[in-house]
């Protein structure tokens, strides 16, 4: 029940991009077309699952050991540029036709804050956890949970930038003035989920 | 001066380099701060306790951790101050050190630590104070809750689920406080029949 | 005097906030009071300074091919000293920002300046550019969040400019954010002209 908890919690509550602020870049530079913003939002779902493993493993086993947690930030960030590099050179190999689809997007994701923002909460066990010990299994399904929110964000906000670049906006409102107010309307529709977790906690009775 | 070519053996010493003296950087800043920062949460802490006791010096006699809801309770001379945490704020954890007085009564408080929207955090350290809106000093913690819930005290305009979470906080304080005495499933009990209101 | 134009390029020309657009995820998400997007904009201009001086006096050290991880290295070292140094001196700082200050490591102005000006240019100008970048993007955020405390509590710093409860609440949480940036960015593109 908990991991259900985490699931919507993480895409809709707490949504990653609307109410908490990080990986705005991408939200904003990839979202002008749905097809290209579901590349990006699959993109980030691998690599963000796959770097929380990495660096929650990181820190807990090499890091908090050897009483060097103060290179927390470089060491993530290192293993982060790695392993963006890693996939992509495993997916040209492995699979040519998905590397085609996502390929474009990978070098973007280094330097998406999402990413090392959850790597950072997760190996410091400050996630929402649902209630459970912050462990490895919750950290990681924390980890997919919010990527796809990030995604289904990303989606939607491009269906209405679709939808808008066909609208007549006035001139001085035009480009990211009016993207960043449609981002505002979109948070303030998630806002409307606030709440439905503590209900969904005497639900499920946690 | 010339641009150090891309060969193997230039990029491998580069790089270890930049490694090394970084980490050196970084290590002696962490040797140099490590202290302080130790005695910056310390005397937070400290801090605090004296503040929501009424101020003035104090001495702790008796520290307790209740396992179950994580507070922590901080037995002194003038009064018992007690650290506890609703997870429930208005996106994220909320946490309130609470003083009491001997029978219960609230004598101070403080919001130590909130992962909030951080103008209600800010907010919730004023409104419930002796000349705040919302005053619950000299009030007898337990069982308060806002009017919204039939209580009687006055919730932060539109912050209700911010000052939801906060009385929680000072009511598992105080259940923290009278259960810590007893054995450790009291105060879990206690605990469990107030959030469930 | 060619210095200054750098200095001024980067606070107004091609403001990183405004103009740039660059380094949205603390613009928007450190700004819920003026003086929480002050501290902000402060903590990154720190880390531009230095790590356009040093990458500009290591850019003939430094092969092509490792540029990007080295430059990393250097931005990543310089955040977390900061962070350390913040964590050490100005606790209340590191209570209002908490994770937007290690994610200073993936500010995109911080690498992009790096690669654009910092990697060509001498130290000198390089450091009047991180200083100017800086700057900007302080007053960006600054301004950001004074509307947005205005807005949302009525009042800004400690200085009162109406009765909280007719604030909008809305202008503090998030999507306040987006909106008030949105029209902000609208007023410059209106001024440019």
């Amino acid at each position: 029940m908990a991991y259900i908890l985490i699931f919507i919690t993480a895409i809709f509550v707490n949504n990653i991009v609307l109410s908490q602020f990080l990986g705005i870049c991408p939200f904003l530079g990839v979202s002008k077309k749905v097809e290209t913003a579901t590349g990006m939002g699959a993109a980030v779902a691998f690599v963000l699952t796959l770097a929380t493993l990495v660096t929650y493993l990181l820190q807990k086993y090499v890091l908090e050991p050897c009483g060097l947690a103060y290179l927390q930030t470089i060491a993530f960030i290192l293993v982060i540029a790695a392993l963006v590099q890693m996939v992509e050179i495993i997916l040209k190999k492995v699979s040519p036709s998905l590397y085609q689809a996502l390929g474009v997007f990978l070098p973007l994701i280094t330097t998406n804050c999402c990413i090392l923002g959850v790597a950072i909460l997760v190996a410091s066990g400050t996630y929402d956890s649902a209630g459970m010990e912050p462990g490895l299994l919750s950290g990681v399904w924390f980890a997919l949970c919010t990527a796809l929110g990030f995604a289904l964000a990303l989606i939607v906000f491009a269906g209405i930038r679709e939808q808008l670049s066909m609208m007549a906006v006035p001139k001085g409102l035009q480009g990211m003035s009016i993207a960043l107010i449609t981002a505002g309307l979109l948070a303030m529709a998630f806002m409307g989920f606030s709440g439905v977790n503590n209900g969904l906690t005497k639900v499920f009775g946690l | 001066m010339k641009k150090l070519e891309s060969t193997w053996y230039n990029m491998v010493i580069v790089l270890t380099v930049i490694c090394i003296v970084a980490g050196a950087a970084l290590g002696f800043t962490n040797s140099k701060t490590e202290t302080a920062i130790a005695q910056i949460k310390e005397r937070q802490l400290t801090d605090g306790i004296k503040e929501v006791l009424g101020g003035g010096e104090l001495t702790v006699e008796e520290t307790d951790t209740i396992e179950a809801t994580g507070a922590v309770v901080y037995r002194t001379d003038r009064g018992t101050a007690v650290q506890a945490t609703d997870p429930k704020g208005f996106g994220g954890a909320l946490t309130v050190l609470v003083g009491f007085d001997a029978e219960g009564h609230i004598l101070g408080y403080r919001v130590m630590d909130s992962s909030e929207t951080p103008g209600l955090g800010q907010k919730a350290q004023q409104w419930f104070q002796r000349d705040g809106k919302g005053n619950i000093i000299g009030k007898k913690a337990g069982s308060l809750s806002v009017r919204k819930d039939g209580g009687d005290v006055d919730a932060i305009t539109a912050s209700t689920i911010t000052s939801r979470a906060f009385l929680r906080c000072v009511n598992n304080a105080y259940a923290a406080m009278s259960g810590s005495t007893d054995v450790q499933s009291g105060a879990t009990r206690q605990i469990g029949g107030q959030s469930n209101e | 005097m060619n210095n200054l134009k750098v200095l001024l390029n980067g606070i107004v020309r091609e403001n990183p906030t405004f103009v740039l657009l660059l380094g949205m995820c603390p613009t928007l998400g450190t700004t819920s009071s003026a003086l929480n997007g002050m501290s902000m904009g402060l903590a990154t201009t720190a880390v531009l300074l230095f790590s356009n001086l040093i990458i500009s006096l290591l850019k003939s050290l430094i092969p092509d091919m490792v540029r990007i991880p080295s430059f990393i290295v250097v931005i990543a070292s310089l955040v977390t000293i900061l962070q350390m140094c913040i964590k050490a001196y100005a606790p209340s700082v590191d209570a209002s920002l908490g994770l937007f200050i290690p994610l200073i490591v993936v500010n995109c102005i911080i690498l992009g300046r790096a690669e654009a000006f910092a990697a060509k240019n001498t130290a000198v100008a390089s450091a009047f550019d991180g200083l100017g970048m800086g700057i900007g993007f302080t007053i960006a955020l600054t301004l950001l969040g004074a509307v947005r405390e205005i807005l949302g509590t009525g009042h800004v710093f400690s200085l009162s400019v109406f009765p909280d409860q007719y604030g909008a609440l809305v202008f503090v949480l998030a999507p306040g954010a987006f909106i008030a940036l949105g029209y902000l960015i609208a007023i410059v593109n209106k001024l440019k002209k």
